[in-house]
């Protein structure tokens, strides 16, 4: 690592390979080698076992032998023969995109407020969000729990006394429609502060000259924004609904405690519990295998954007 | 008319305030409050009788103070021994230009977006295999798969906004490059090593699947089990003390929150945003 002065400004110009520059161009692979063997051995090791489960019988029963049997496609042909797992697959998708939808949506809305409010009330609002980003899911899901109670929850009360209709002991997990309309509100609530927030620190970076230019050359709001922010603000877009993309596909901390596993049923599934209730719960780790290696695929198609994106911003220092 | 327009956005805006911030109110209030008020179908906005019986309730909830400490002890391993692997990491992909880096690179984050759902069964498999199943250490194991790969990228992005000049300047002083790095770059990112280890905190004490997959233990649990748990032992369920259990819960990433406040923004999407 005792590399002089000397040597490191030697390093721009072409010299014959010494020992000291083999052990110079060395060092960053030594720096990454204790994370590379640690990733390997802990995620490594798990994809390739994920990928042999896939095609082995494997229960409790093997689980304890610490060995499966190989049985080909058959998880894979079990589970795409399962009418369950294309209702979930198409549930997931709606309710990504209207979870995805709202997330950024409003996170967009809010960044153009926080524009346009004085100091103190930004630095309030952002307290705010900072507060709502803090709190653990399942401390999340417990209040809201609380909140949507049919015989005492203060949602019911609010919604009646401000005369929306009479909400009097509404059960709100009385539909999958209200069970999952839920859940979306309780993931929306929790996603917006980081997308606000992210937002807004994109949008100050707009340069306010170029706004005004458009707004003397007579362009309305409406298209200042689409014609002149968003190209800018694109990259920061394209992450933060990939990523939306992915958490929401995924999630299972905020619907399996909201709706609470005693009604929770093959009708109101959502991927991740799918795959929880088939593979963990059942104890068919084979089968649960599959699942999961569907699942990834459907993200993987869902984020190629994404990774193109990242890479540009790795290339770019 | 500008000035109008203002008072405007302002009104909105505190009102959104008021939206989002009121069920964490609304945690708080309620666990403050006596029983009477709680079950109440009219609710009080405010406890009318303040009361800190439902925060003893939950404190002497069977196993609190163990999966408190369950978690504590997970969390903490978790993030000393990601900060300190992914730092050599960071460094070595904010710093030095080698084959295999656009690699590297594309693995780190491809890494990070693994939906957690997704790992489970192997995880689980391959744990269980090497008796890692109930007992801490299999726990932390499965946070460092994620915490790793973020760690990693959130500190080259702090690495990265370290001007070069400053530590060319060090070498042309004539100390070597390990000199320079310890006297002019470790100073300048201590902020984003206390502030990517608040993140890797917060994320894996708020984790929930892994923990209730892995331990069933309840005296072995971690305090978002133990807090999932929480109405299921009653007959009928004691919101006040869930409302102050939860509160408890919140409290450590609530902290941590307010101390990196300003980096937030830039935190998370470290790298990301930049570029």
């Amino acid at each position: 690592m005792a590399v002089s002065a000397e040597t490191t400004r030697a390093w721009s110009r072409r010299r014959p390979l010494s020992r000291a520059r083999v052990v110079r161009a060395s060092v960053p692979y030594w720096l990454l080698l204790p994370v590379v063997v640690v990733l390997g051995a802990i995620l490594g090791y798990p994809i390739y076992s994920l990928v042999r489960l896939s095609f082995q019988h494997y229960q409790l029963f093997e689980l304890i032998r610490h060995k499966g049997q190989y049985i080909g496609l058959k998880n894979f042909g079990s589970v795409l023969h399962d009418p369950v797992f294309w209702h979930t697959a198409l549930r997931t998708v709606i309710f990504t995109i209207a979870n995805v939808g709202l997330t950024i949506g409003i996170g967009m809305l809010l960044a153009l407020l926080f524009v346009r409010i004085s100091t103190w009330v930004r630095v309030l609002l952002t307290a705010g969000l900072v507060l709502v980003w803090a709190m653990p899911p399942v401390v999340a899901v417990q209040i809201f729990n609380w909140m949507t109670n049919p015989q005492n929850g203060v949602l019911n009360y609010a919604l009646t006394q401000a005369h929306f209709g009479d909400y009097f002991q509404h059960d709100w997990m009385g539909s999958t429609l209200s069970q999952l309309g839920l859940v979306t509100a309780l993931i929306v609530w929790g996603a917006l502060p980081f997308v606000a927030i992210t937002l807004y620190a994109a949008l100050s970076q707009v340069p306010n000259e170029l706004i005004e230019a458009a707004e003397i050359d007579g362009a309305r709001s409406l298209r200042v924004f689409f014609d002149v922010t968003v190209p800018i603000i694109r990259p920061v877009l394209l992450i933060l609904t990939s990523l939306s993309i992915l958490w929401d596909f995924g999630v299972f901390t905020q619907p399996y405690l909201l709706i609470g596993q005693p009604h929770i049923h093959p009708g109101n599934y959502l991927m991740g519990i799918y795959l929880f209730e088939e593979g963990y719960v059942k104890t068919d780790f084979g089968r649960g295998a599959a699942i999961s290696i569907l699942m990834l695929a459907m993200v993987a198609v869902m984020s190629v954007a994404y990774v193109r994106r990242m890479l540009k911003v790795g290339d770019v220092e | 008319m500008r000035h109008a327009h203002r008072s405007l956005w302002n009104t909105l805006a505190l009102a959104i305030f008021v939206v989002m911030v009121f069920p964490i109110f609304w945690m708080v209030s309620t666990a403050f409050k006596r029983e009477d008020e709680v079950t109440s179908l009219t609710p009080t906005w405010l406890p009318l009788h303040p009361t800190i019986q439902h925060f003893r309730d939950a404190i002497h909830h069977p196993f609190f103070w163990q999966d408190v400490k369950n978690s504590l002890i997970i969390v903490c391993v978790t993030v000393v021994i990601s900060l300190a692997l992914s730092f050599l990491a960071a460094v070595a992909l904010a710093k030095y230009r080698f084959t295999g880096r656009k690699a590297m690179i594309l693995l780190i984050i491809g890494i990070q977006m693994l939906p957690g759902a997704g790992l489970i069964i192997p995880l689980y498999v391959v744990l269980a295999k090497y008796h890692q199943v109930n007992v801490l250490s299999g726990v932390i194991i499965t946070y460092l798969t994620f915490a790793l790969p973020f760690c990693v990228w959130t500190l080259r992005g702090f690495i990265l906004g370290i001007p070069k000049d400053l530590e060319e300047a060090a070498m042309v002083d004539g100390s070597t490059r390990v000199g320079a790095f310890v006297k002019i770059l470790l100073p300048l990112v201590a902020p984003g090593l206390v502030a990517t280890s608040i993140f890797a905190f917060i994320t894996s004490w708020n984790e929930y699947i892994f923990a209730r997959i892995l331990l069933n233990d309840q005296a072995r649990q971690t305090v978002t089990v133990w807090l999932s748990f929480f109405s299921g032992t009653q007959r009928q369920t004691d919101y006040a003390a869930l409302m102050a259990a939860s509160t408890l819960t919140a409290i450590p990433p609530f902290v941590f929150f307010l101390i990196v406040q300003r980096r937030i923004a830039f935190g998370l999407t470290a790298g990301a945003v930049r570029g």
